[in-house]
């Protein structure tokens, strides 16, 4: 076993941590830390600019082939960027959607005319993307998508009806990707097609959700009649479902080091706070506090387990578990923010809802054991595939 | 970065599953926990004698096999999941430790090669008190001409009852907590000591307790820092933490392994009893405390091998322990208790091993400090601040 990057990849960190110190500040000082989960809706328009400064550094989609205009780099350096782009505060990535799954999927099972056209808009940080995959009743039965496409022989184009919810940064992006039943009787995971939309358009129309933050990052997406060019179907009609799970392999990994950066920094902000306000003398809080710390420890440890294995195809049990494991840590660290703050803890920076950091955090991590596949899923997903208990009855 | 076993690592667990499968069965464990030894020679002689596996942590030099923490870990786990009962972790994760981190070289020399050769050893801090940190240490050591006389008792003695050797820790007279600490080696037959078995609930692993009545020690048994050895001390009992949390995994581990197969043969309603979703997530919880545990017990088992090289992330030592520890101490209990729960009736028989491993939870979770013990360890130095009286 052997705990350290190699020299290498040291090499690359400093190189990142440099450009990062050169670049992360003047007018990008105030987006430091900015614009993470839970505040994906704040300086909008300085992330778009951030993300012209990165690819002006190269520093966009890292992890793509040369041959795209990425950079090419290994899964470890990968990790070692968003390590280091986490360290220094770097804001919440607003075209990440399009970077690590729009992208990898159009370079995977795009044509050549789809990779040419909507490659360099995401490269250069000009063109966002939102995901269109969730509705009203398609959530943790995701397969139960009832948005139809169908294809009209005059216009030579695909006409797509219904509805999309949970889409983050749609009324931001100029594209969305949109998962919507081809076949007009098919159930399940057959009869989908996978589209690349744009949004501007009269067919569509995005409607913000107020959260209980008080806050909007997702919305609603109507479809009426909206057009997709003939060409912009990924992949055969039908092969919508195979397009979408591929997509889901793509990132294999390489931001958890990175997403624990930002777990450290929210535990250490609690910890000062502790100190400050006197609740670390509070057996009971000392023994929260520590917990926090050794599941944040241990999922570290976890991640570089991910991170090195796999190569022998075995299951791995360590990837099944992150998740659940650190939604679960994630929530549980918003109710030990709060009761640090005590009291505190209720009063806002301002009126009508201006939440301070802590409160968001707080508040916006009930959503974590829900989103990208509830805390109840995964279990049936654990016990179902790393413990081989039997499947649960699907209608 | 290679955070997985090596092929070689790989080997040395599976030749450990293979032998203990064969040798640790249930009714193996059964027969040596019924005995006020608490394990079988004979099988305490295939170990040293034919899977040599005593020796694996003592440097060649001293006639061992010089191999590291993580390969020591990969075999505890192994034990922990087959209820071994032998005096290996008194032996190897105590007393080989201690000579190793606190020994002088002459000691050294002396104690490691026997036990290479099978001798048995352990270690003893903890008074009646019953505590894990320098307060728990009340023998009393006096100077007499270059060595001590100790007076006093040690209790919770892993295999005490037992040992051939004993390295043990006492304070000089009205000193406290982690002043005037000195360590020792000497044999368990030396004139003053008495020992007597403390029968346990967890019968298969064996505590003892030691009255010390004016045994006198000469300055060849002193180990290092004499008078000031808290922190070498600290340091075994760290890198025995680390030890003690890989048994724990390898109970939980299997904790989940025999509640899941029970679960697919049940039938109740006609179905098996593991098609039903309350019971899924039940067992899913506890994939996630084994898998938890297992990140814990091997980053805490590469930081040991620093701690003991002498390498950079060694300083890490304590932390990694307590972290182990305290989730590790935490998953196990949760796990054989979950456990006996989901075996319903048969949980609760003395037939069904489960009981056993519900029992071995418990006290390896005491031993050396449970979970609230290492949390408040951990909140000390995060929060820089004295603990809470």
């Amino acid at each position: 076993m052997k705990l350290s990057f190699s020299t290498e990849d040291e090499q690359f960190r400093n190189e990142v941590a440099a450009w990062l110190a050169d670049n992360l500040c003047g007018e990008f000082e105030q987006i430091r830390h900015r614009g993470g989960p839970g505040d994906e809706h704040m300086f909008v328009h300085e992330r778009i600019a951030w993300e012209r400064q990165l690819h002006a550094g190269g520093w966009t989609c890292v992890g793509w082939p040369k041959e795209f205009g990425g950079r090419g780099v290994s899964i470890e350096q990968q990790v070692v960027f968003h390590e280091e782009y986490a360290r220094a505060g770097g804001p919440g990535r607003i075209g990440h959607i399009g970077e690590t799954l729009a992208g990898p999927t159009i370079i995977a099972f795009g044509s050549e005319e789809q990779k040419q056209r909507f490659l360099p808009g995401i490269l250069r940080g000009e063109q966002l993307w939102c995901q269109g995959y969730s509705e009203p009743a398609a959530g943790s039965d995701l397969a139960n998508i009832r948005t139809r496409a169908r294809f009209c022989e005059e216009s030579g184009q695909w006409k797509i009806s219904g509805q999309k919810v949970w889409t983050s940064l749609a009324h931001e992006s100029q594209f969305c990707f949109v998962l919507a039943r081809t076949e007009a009787e098919s159930v399940g995971h057959k009869g989908l097609g996978f589209f690349l939309m744009e949004m501007d358009q009269p067919g569509i129309k995005v409607v913000p959700i107020e959260q209980l933050t008080g806050t909007s990052e997702f919305n609603e997406v109507f479809f009426d009649e909206a057009v997709c060019g003939a060409q912009d179907i990924v992949g055969k009609p039908g092969d919508g479902w195979k397009v979408a799970m591929g997509l889901l392999g793509f990132e294999r990994g390489v931001s958890t080091l990175g997403q624990q950066m930002l777990f450290k920094n929210e535990f250490e902000e609690i910890v000062r706070l502790a100190k400050k306000n006197g609740a670390a003398q509070s057996g009971a809080i000392r023994q929260r506090i520590s917990d926090a710390y050794v599941g944040l420890q241990i999922m570290r440890a976890n991640s570089m387990r991910m991170l090195s294995g796999g190569g022998n195809g075995e299951l791995q049990k360590e990837a099944m578990i992150y998740k659940l494991y650190w939604a679960t840590w994630h929530r549980n660290l918003g109710k030990l923010a709060m009761d640090v703050l005590g009291a505190e803890s209720e009063v806002l920076d301002g009126a009508p809802y201006e939440l301070n950091r802590l409160q968001s955090m707080y508040l916006f991590t009930r959503s974590d054991t829900i989103y990208g596949g509830t805390n109840q899923i995964q279990r049936n997903i654990i016990a179902e595939r790393a413990l081989g208990m039997p499947r649960e009855p699907r209608g | 970065m290679e955070f997985k076993f090596t092929e070689e690592q790989e080997m040395i667990r599976d030749t450990a599953d293979a032998f203990l499968a064969r040798a640790s069965t249930s009714a193996a464990v059964r027969s040596a926990m019924a005995t006020e030894l608490g394990y079988d020679p004979q099988l305490w002689s295939s170990i040293t004698q034919e899977m040599f596996w005593q020796a694996i942590n003592i440097p060649e030099q001293y006639g061992g096999m010089g191999l590291g923490y993580v390969e020591l870990v990969a075999m505890l786990e192994q034990m922990g999941r087959y209820l071994l009962c032998a005096p290996f972790y008194s032996t190897v994760c105590l007393a080989s430790n201690a000579l190793l981190v606190a020994g002088t070289e002459q000691q050294k020399e002396k104690y490691l090669p026997e036990i290479v050769a099978g001798s048995t050893a352990t270690l003893a801090y903890t008074g009646a008190k019953g505590r894990w940190d320098a307060s728990a240490i009340d023998v009393i050591c006096k100077p007499q001409g270059d060595g001590f006389i100790l007076n006093g008792s040690y209790r919770f003695v892993p295999d005490g009852h037992s040992a051939d050797l004993l390295i043990v820790a006492a304070r000089a007279a009205d000193t406290q907590g982690e002043e005037g600490i000195s360590l020792f080696v000497l044999p368990a037959t030396s004139e003053g000591i008495t020992r007597q078995w403390l029968p346990t609930m967890d019968q298969t692993r064996k505590q003892a307790q030691l009255e010390f009545h004016n045994v006198s020690v000469d300055g060849a048994n002193v180990m290092r820092s004499r008078g000031s050895a808290w922190p070498l001390l600290q340091k075994i009992i760290d890198l025995a933490t680390v030890a003690i949390s890989a048994d724990q995994l390898g109970g939980s581990q299997q904790t989940l392994d025999s509640t899941v197969a029970y679960l697919q043969e049940r039938v109740q309603f006609g179905r098996v009893v593991a098609s039903y979703q309350a019971v899924k997530h039940k067992a899913a919880d506890m994939m996630v405390k084994v898998e938890a545990s297992r990140s814990a017990v091997y980053y805490a088992a590469c930081i040991a091998d620093e701690a003991l090289q002498g390498g950079v992330l060694g300083s890490q030592l304590a932390e990694v322990a307590s972290t182990a520890k305290a989730y590790c101490s935490d998953a196990y209990f949760h796990n054989a208790g979950t456990a006996i729960q989901l075996h319903g009736g048969v949980g609760f028989t003395a037939e069904y091993d489960i009981q056993l491993y519900f029992k071995r939870a418990k006290s390896t979770e005491t031993f050396l400090g449970d979970g609230t013990f290492h949390r408040e360890r951990l909140a000390c130095i995060l929060l820089d601040v004295e603990a809470v009286a």
